[in-house]
């Protein structure tokens, strides 16, 4: 899993029928001190998640197909929870 | 699945007999901001876009999976046409 912010959402009428009904966000992947890290990614979100909020992201078919509660979906990158905060401390 | 602007068609006769019928597109990714970022790919077409459209598409095994009961051997394939997107970040 990776920490990301949601910095969009994505409308897309005509998509692939198991994706129908799926919320789309985009997702910038970050780094431990909150820096934007690679390019964004496009996720499907299964928690309600919003815009400028801080998520945990799963970018593997497999879990983001459990994520969207469908077998064999051409998903592979979902938002499975809301991060309220990290603890870390930086030697 | 990543954000993409569709920029050419890839033609190829001779392929794999599961990718018999498929269209080839070849794909810019972008990033939220809208400017191209990274590799350019080709992928396999599930929706019907075309050169100049703004797409999604997935990575992996899960590219094959629009294309059921067929499992054609691909690594990318476009899942959505992308009608708009907000960039708040």
């Amino acid at each position: 899993m990776q920490i990301g912010r949601v910095v969009g959402t994505v409308v897309a009428t005509q998509k692939h029928r198991k994706l129908e009904g799926a919320k789309l966000l985009l997702v910038q992947p970050l780094t431990l001190d909150g820096q934007p890290r690679g390019i964004a990614v496009l996720a499907i979100d299964s928690v309600g998640a919003g815009v400028g909020e801080k998520v945990l992201l799963v970018i593997e078919g497999k879990a983001a197909g459990d994520a969207l509660g469908k077998k064999a979906a051409a998903v592979d990158a979902a938002i499975i929870g809301i991060v309220d905060m990290v603890d870390y401390s930086d030697e | 699945m990543q954000l993409a602007l569709v920029v050419g068609d890839v033609v190829a006769t001779v392929k794999d007999g599961n990718l018999t019928g498929t269209r080839l597109l070849l794909l810019q990714p972008i990033a939220a901001s809208g400017e191209a970022s990274g590799r350019t790919l080709v992928a396999l077409d599930s929706v019907g876009a075309g050169v100049g459209e703004h797409v999604f598409f997935v990575r992996g095994r899960e590219a094959a999976f629009p294309f059921y009961p067929s499992e054609p051997p691909t690594d990318a394939a476009v899942v959505g046409i992308v009608d708009s997107w907000t960039n708040e970040g």
